[in-house]
């Protein structure tokens, strides 16, 4: 029997890194930014019923952009141990940290997994607050389980830090829901129009899929902007 | 890909349940007395008329049980109420329960029956539809909804043959058919739809009595509100067990309403207006 190959530690993970980042490069951006009632979850997304941004529970929401099936898989398993452990104590006890916490210990397990492809996704973990007298809380994982919180604004994807950058200069902390939704338009045509000049892109309620945590909602806070509500933001 | 563990996929919180954590469901999977009826146990009735086990008997004198519930089509919509009382025995066990819950915009369960296995079922039923629609994108269609709670009301047969009984009404708007509809079952899970109105509890015959002279189908809100208050009235008047409207603490029975726009509650004072003005009519 021949002898495997020696490959060393470093060289295996360096390889999953680079596997994963390639991964992630190709992905689509989502947009969270935080409005005067929640957040927003913007992503560019032409499909109708197939969502990048989805409902965990009831303050919770989650953002992913990558390979559909692995983060699909992160969906499936959020909206799970959720529902688990809130029939097991009580509903406020689900809590976007310790869901972090979860998230992190998978993905991190399977990218350390000698034989398994790590997961290529980026996922934004979304709470709105409880009360005005406490914060929202964003969460930022990463494909090898490390994660970190974000707040204001924040972007996942391949041209993240470029989109970043703009809504560095264009944020302002007290945005309503359509200066929100419009601020989320525009610096995506704007990252757009950076590629190609000439063939003026233009964002409309086909072409991305948007959704909020409304602090003023009832239990559930997660709301799809339907595309009349979109379009209707959009044109004015 | 699971938490827990298991690779198996499913939009079920039940079936989920049976399967990654089977201990929080020992009630309601093989029944607290095990599987097998004590030998002397007469599969009882929730309206009064139970034989009581040797043995179970003190249990069952206090247990809380949960009296009078209904439901009523109207032009627009449906309405679904209940009293706040659960009884024990001869006792008052409970003066402000509420046994009429939301499930998700579109519909709501009454439950009567023995009030802590009733009231896990609802809690268990409201997880089951939101876990579906969350999972898969889209609501579960009425009738799919009512099957599932038939599942749930099955799983109880070893308790419902020990005479713990849980009987829900589940309610709801069809967007579909654009129609209010009831879904009424027994205490193995059998299921029935009415097209009318339906009443069940130790005071569900009194209030069906009520309903059954004073209904009529193409009813507007207001009347069915009216006849609702008044079929409540009724049940607490004859029977013993199921509370009445209480000026004094300020407790009135549960109602809402369901119609194309979604579920609303029917606030306390409206309620108690409603009450006032029915209390003045019989005055009269």
């Amino acid at each position: 029997m021949p002898a495997p190959y020696y490959v060393s530690p470093e060289q295996i993970m360096q390889e999953k890194e680079d596997f994963a980042r390639k991964g992630i490069e190709k992905a689509k951006e989502v947009i969270v930014l935080e409005y005067r009632d929640g957040i927003l979850m913007v992503a560019e997304n032409p499909l109708a019923t197939v969502f990048k941004i989805s409902e965990i529970y009831d303050r919770i929401a989650l953002a992913a952009t990558g390979l559909y099936p692995d983060y699909e898989a992160l969906r499936y398993a959020g909206i799970q141990g959720a529902e688990i452990k809130g029939f097991t104590f009580n509903r406020e006890d689900v809590t976007a940290r310790w869901l972090a916490n979860q998230y992190s210990q998978q993905i991190g397990a399977i990218y350390r997994q000698p034989d398994a492809k790590p997961l290529e996704v980026e996922i934004l973990l979304c709470e709105i607050r409880e009360d005005v007298s406490s914060n929202n809380r964003i969460y930022h994982l990463s494909f090898d389980g490390t994660f970190w919180e974000d707040n204001e604004y924040t972007v996942i994807g391949g041209r993240a830090d470029e989109i970043a950058g703009i809504l560095e200069d264009q944020y302002s902390n007290d945005l309503d829901l359509n200066g929100a939704v419009r601020l989320a338009a525009r610096t995506f045509e704007t990252i757009e129009a950076e590629v190609d000049e000439a063939e003026r892109y233009q964002v409309t309620a086909e072409t991305i899929e948007a959704a909020v945590l409304d602090v003023n909602r009832n239990r559930r806070k997660f709301r799809r902007l339907l595309p009349d509500e979109l379009s209707e933001i959009l044109s004015t | 890909m699971v938490f827990s563990g298991s690779d198996h996929r499913t939009s079920d919180f039940l079936e989920l349940l049976q399967r990654e954590r089977p201990e929080l469901l020992s009630k309601f999977g093989t029944g607290v007395f095990g599987t097998t009826p004590l030998p002397d146990s007469t599969a009882a009735s929730w309206k009064g008329q139970r034989v009581p086990t040797p043995g179970l008997m003190d249990l069952h004198d206090n247990l809380l049980e949960g009296t009078t519930i209904l439901a009523a089509v109207y032009n627009e919509g449906i309405i679904i109420a209940g009293d706040r009382q659960a009884t024990a025995g001869f006792q008052v066990g409970e003066r402000r329960i509420r046994k009429v819950y939301e499930v998700d915009t579109y519909s709501a369960i009454a439950i009567a029956g023995v009030a802590g296995p009733a009231m896990e079922m609802a809690k268990l039923f409201q997880v089951q539809v939101e876990f579906y629609e969350k999972i898969e994108g889209s609501s579960l269609s009425l009738d799919g909804k009512a099957n599932s709670l038939s599942n749930m009301v099955k799983s109880n047969l070893p308790m419902a043959m020990q005479g713990l009984v849980v009987v829900p009404i589940f309610a709801g708007y069809d967007l579909k058919r654009k129609q209010g509809k009831i879904f009424k079952y027994d205490a193995i899970g059998g299921q029935y739809e009415e097209s009318e109105y339906y009443a069940t509890g130790s005071g569900g015959k009194d209030a069906q009595a009520t309903l059954k002279k004073l209904y009529s189908p193409d009813m507007p809100r207001d009347g069915a509100l009216q006849i609702v208050a008044e079929a409540l009235w009724d049940a607490a008047d004859e029977d013993v067990a199921t509370g009445g409207p209480d000026f004094i603490r300020e407790i009135f029975p549960t109602i809402k309403v369901i119609d194309s726009t979604g579920i609303s509650d029917i606030p306390d004072a409206d309620v108690k207006a409603l009450y006032t003005e029915l209390l003045d009519r019989l005055r009269n």
